[in-house]
């Protein structure tokens, strides 16, 4: 995956695309700090079952969500061949757990379709639009919602 | 940097400077008589008063001024160190510290206090020695004698207040000045003989000597006799003196004035002159030939070279210029080093001598830099990184290398042992004394003893033990705690110690040590000891214990560790209010510390407390549960057993007692309790750990197997996570995972029926 950076024009935005099972996401790149391999959770006692756990990162103690239970979808069976999106969703950092980054994307505003009006409930919570590219669909993702529930916890 | 940050840099000196006032007042107190402890005590005073006037705070100084010239009475020996003039001196050095403190943070000291103490100082820089009762009743009446003055001192922090400096006798007798000061005669001689130091804290001869013109017309000779060759000369040395004879009206202390803040780091002679014999009188004394000095010169170079190259440049520079300006300067010198070699000789060895004393000093002093605790607990935190990257790096070559004797792991092996010495070093970096804290009990001890009435002598040993700052900072309240505790209640009255035939005077014994990597602060004093009967009836009368239970001397002792106990028959201001030894034994307990007493009736009590030298760490056991690593505090464990089969009880439905030595003690499932596994273990196939809480209650925590015991880096789950109920923190084992550090006092309360899962359902769902 190759990527220059290129002179952005004004109300462009750069997104990171992932996939989980045959779907794709993206969220914005800002929030992510870098991109690594899946090594063993610890798993955390009376946690909700996205949470897989937390790893060492450097020293620093990183839960990690398992996207795909979060968002409503099958648990993941993480393998070695999985990846962690380490992300900074306000002021904790947090790694997301997906099966792959795909892309890197630079689209702007006009670009980002609404949400269709549809029953799942979780797909109205975190998805903030929806996006067209090359005929596939990719699914634009709010960090801050994924990590709202921790914050009430915290609380 | 801006004056904040100087301020700031300024307020820290001073506690430094408390810090030896305090410790030098109390040596004298001891006896100590060595004039360097005196000069040690003046320098203390005198380095906060120079810095407070250049920062503006005239309250300080007010009171600095007053206290730095008793001092300096002592210091000539026109005063005696007694008892009772160290008495008051203690004193003031506390309000010194309190208007230290009232100018940082704002706030405000006690008035009359100061206004009294400024009395007595000035009551014994005048000669009148106290009377212990004297230098009691002494202030009131004085106050009402000079209201003008009593205003001028008081320690308001409003620099509107009028605090000017008072006229208070001056004592020059060490300096050897012999004339009457208003005896009219205009000319003084002025012999100025900087010293290396006056350069290197910033002063500056040349502006010294400005200012010192500004008072009147004057004659100035520097006087270059001790200049060594070039190939000698230290470019940071002091070499010159000069030879000043001024005609001022402003007299003698004017002049002292202009050099009050170098005084200590020049030799500084002034004395009235007869007009005539002027000049000669000062060739008669020194070995020296004036060299004529025009003062423009000294300007100019001064002027130019405290841009470029600072202070201690001047003086080399100021000699390139006279010797350029007076080009035989350098004969003449040599010429009155031939002439007066025997005198100049001595005086010259005499110099060197006291320099190279001084450099001693400071080497012995220990030289430090100031360093912000943020970046060494980075450095820390990195270090903590490196060990663990090893230890995986170590784990990884073991296992992928078959033949086990390749170089590498020799490599391995050091980089392992030179890990393991950056650790222990960089975790010395935050190691600090407990003198501080010591240093502040002193107070305590002296202020509790005026206010009860009693006698008390405060000995302080190992106070220069070092343990990790953070530990320093949270000891100072529980300690405090204690030794009030023990001045209140410990100690008797000088009547009943003497009833008893003990010393009037009771002794407080604060010692600290370390032991097996641990610090162990002993806190004795020789008072009444414990009174078990009077303590076990409370404890009954208070519901805390049943009426008829059958307890140890050494349970009794312990039950003034409970909430709620108090022996203080009245409540008094200093102690006794029942949240005393309950609130101490929690916070040791929160710093991973363990309380103690013995005592013996009618000898006295000692606490014994042993902390951990660092919060960043912690001595944990690593034990296995359901397939996951937990580290249990070492701290909390009392023992570990494995259970037999028939020691095991059911209680209830869901409940077990565990039977050690005839006693039942609750068995807690941790795997149960943290939600690890669906169902209880069977007991029998793993091990108890023998837990007490902070409620005092014991538990036999269930855990299926301990991996061993070690020192793990404490690492914050709520910085990225959240708190869990039952987990106090984490930690990153040697094999880089995350490992849970337990909650012990959670755990136990969950088991309580203070369910975790109830907390943590609520959490969940969110």
């Amino acid at each position: 995956m190759s990527y220059t950076v290129k002179n952005l024009n004004q109300g462009d935005r750069e997104l990171i695309a992932f996939r989980i099972g045959d779907q794709e996401f993206c969220v914005n790149i800002m929030s992510v700090r870098e991109i690594r391999g899946w090594t063993p959770a610890t798993a955390m006692p009376h946690s909700p079952t996205y949470m897989l756990g937390v790893i060492n990162l450097r020293g620093a103690v990183l839960p990690i969500i398992d996207l795909s239970a979060r968002l409503g979808m099958k648990p993941a069976d993480p393998t070695a061949r999985h990846v962690i999106i380490v992300a900074q969703v306000r002021r904790k950092v947090v790694g997301l757990l997906v099966d792959a980054v795909s892309d890197i994307l630079t689209v702007t505003d006009e670009v980002v379709q609404p949400t269709p009006e549809i029953s799942s409930e979780l797909e109205r919570q975190f998805a903030r639009g929806i996006l067209a590219i090359e005929k596939r669909m990719i699914c634009l993702i709010e960090l801050e919602a994924l990590i709202s529930e921790t914050e009430s916890e915290a609380a | 940097m801006d004056m904040n940050e100087i301020k700031e840099i300024f307020f820290q000196e001073c506690e430094e400077q408390l810090a030896e006032l305090e410790s030098g007042l109390l040596k004298m107190n001891d006896g100590d008589r060595d004039p360097e402890t005196v000069n040690a005590v003046f320098r203390a005073v005198h380095s906060i008063k120079g810095g407070a006037g250049a920062f503006g705070l005239d309250d300080l100084v007010a009171f600095a001024h007053v206290f730095e010239t008793t001092l300096d009475c002592v210091r000539s020996n026109k005063l005696e160190p007694t008892q009772d003039v160290l008495k008051v001196m203690l004193k003031s050095a506390d309000v010194l510290a309190d208007l230290t403190n009232a100018a940082r943070d704002g706030g405000s000291v006690d008035e009359s206090r100061s206004r009294g103490l400024v009395k007595e100082l000035e009551a014994l820089a005048n000669g009148e020695l106290p009377s212990p009762s004297a230098a009691a009743e002494a202030p009131a009446p004085k106050a009402a004698a000079k209201p003008a003055a009593s205003a001028a001192p008081a320690a308001t922090p409003k620099p509107t207040d009028d605090s000017g400096f008072q006229p208070v006798p001056f004592s020059f007798d060490d300096f050897g000045g012999e004339g009457d000061v208003g005896s009219g005669l205009p000319a003084y001689e002025v012999i100025f003989k900087p010293r290396f130091e006056l350069y290197s804290k910033g002063n500056d001869a040349t502006l010294l000597l400005r200012d010192l013109s500004r008072l009147g017309e004057m004659t100035i000779y520097c006087n270059t006799d001790a200049l060594p060759g070039l190939e000698e000369i230290d470019p940071e040395g002091a070499y010159f003196f000069w030879n000043v004879t001024i005609r001022t009206d402003k007299g003698e202390d004017a002049i002292r004035t202009v050099f009050e803040f170098a005084e200590w780091d020049c030799d500084l002679t002034v004395k009235p002159v007869d007009e005539a014999a002027g000049n000669t009188s000062a060739n008669e004394e020194l070995p020296m030939v004036p060299v004529p000095f025009d003062l423009s010169i000294l300007d100019e170079t001064g002027a130019a070279e405290v841009s470029s190259a600072g202070n201690r440049a001047n003086e080399t520079a100021a000699a390139v210029a006279a010797a350029e300006t007076a080009s035989n300067v350098t004969q003449m010198a040599a010429a009155a080093a031939r002439v007066e070699k025997k005198e100049s000789a001595a005086a010259a060895a005499a110099a060197a001598a006291a320099n190279a004393a001084a450099q001693n000093n400071a080497a012995g002093a220990g030289q430090t830099i100031r360093v912000d605790l943020d970046r060494v607990d980075r450095l820390i935190n990195l270090v903590g990184e490196l060990v663990i990257n090893q230890a995986m790096l170590s784990q990884s070559v073991i296992e992928n290398d078959t033949t086990g004797t390749s170089s590498i792991n020799m490599g391995l092996e050091e980089l392992q042992q030179l890990t393991r010495e950056i650790q222990d070093s960089v975790m010395a970096i935050r190691a600090q004394p407990v003198k501080p804290v010591f240093q502040r009990m002193s107070r305590i001890v002296r202020e509790i003893a005026d206010m009860t009435g009693k006698s008390i002598r405060l000995i302080t040993e190992g106070e220069n033990t070092e343990v990790d700052k953070t530990v320093i900072d949270k000891l100072a309240e529980p300690l405090t705690h204690m030794i009030r505790n023990a001045v209140d209640h410990g100690i008797e009255t000088p009547e009943k110690r003497a009833a008893a035939g003990k010393n009037t005077e009771g002794t407080v014994r604060l010692t600290a040590k370390h032991r097996s990597g641990r610090i162990l602060i002993e806190l004795a004093d020789d008072g009444a000891g414990i009174n078990r009967e009077k303590v076990r009836q409370k404890a009954i009368d208070n519901d805390l214990i049943p009426a008829d239970s059958n307890l140890s001397d050494e349970e009794i002792d312990n039950l003034i560790f409970l909430p709620g106990f108090s022996t203080a028959d009245k409540i008094s201001d200093i102690s006794g209010r029942g949240v005393g030894m309950d609130v101490v034994k929690r916070s040791i307990q929160a710093l991973g510390g363990r309380i103690n007493i013995t005592s013996k009736p009618g000898h006295g009590s000692v606490f014994t407390m042993s902390l951990p030298l660092t919060l960043a760490v912690l001595d944990g056991m690593v034990v296995t549960v359901a397939g996951q690593t937990l580290v249990v505090p070492l701290t909390a464990i009392v023992e570990t057993l494995q259970p037999e089969a028939s020691a095991i009880h059911s209680f209830g439905a869901n409940h077990r007692l565990i039977s050690i030595r005839n006693s039942f003690c609750p068995l807690v499932d941790v795997g149960r309790i943290l939600n690890f596994r669906a169902t209880q273990a069977n007991p029998v196939e793993g091990v108890a750990l023998l837990v007490e809480s902070e409620g005092g209650g014991q538990r036999a925590l269930m855990v299926d197997a301990i991996q061993g015991q070690r020192q793990v880096v404490i690492k914050s789950l709520e910085a990225n996570y959240t708190h869990v109920p039952g987990i106090a923190a984490a930690t990153i084992l040697g094999d880089g995972r995350v490992a849970l550090i337990l909650d012990v006092d959670a755990v136990v309360g969950a088991s309580r029926g203070q369910s975790l899962k109830a907390e943590m359902s609520l959490a969940a769902v969110g």
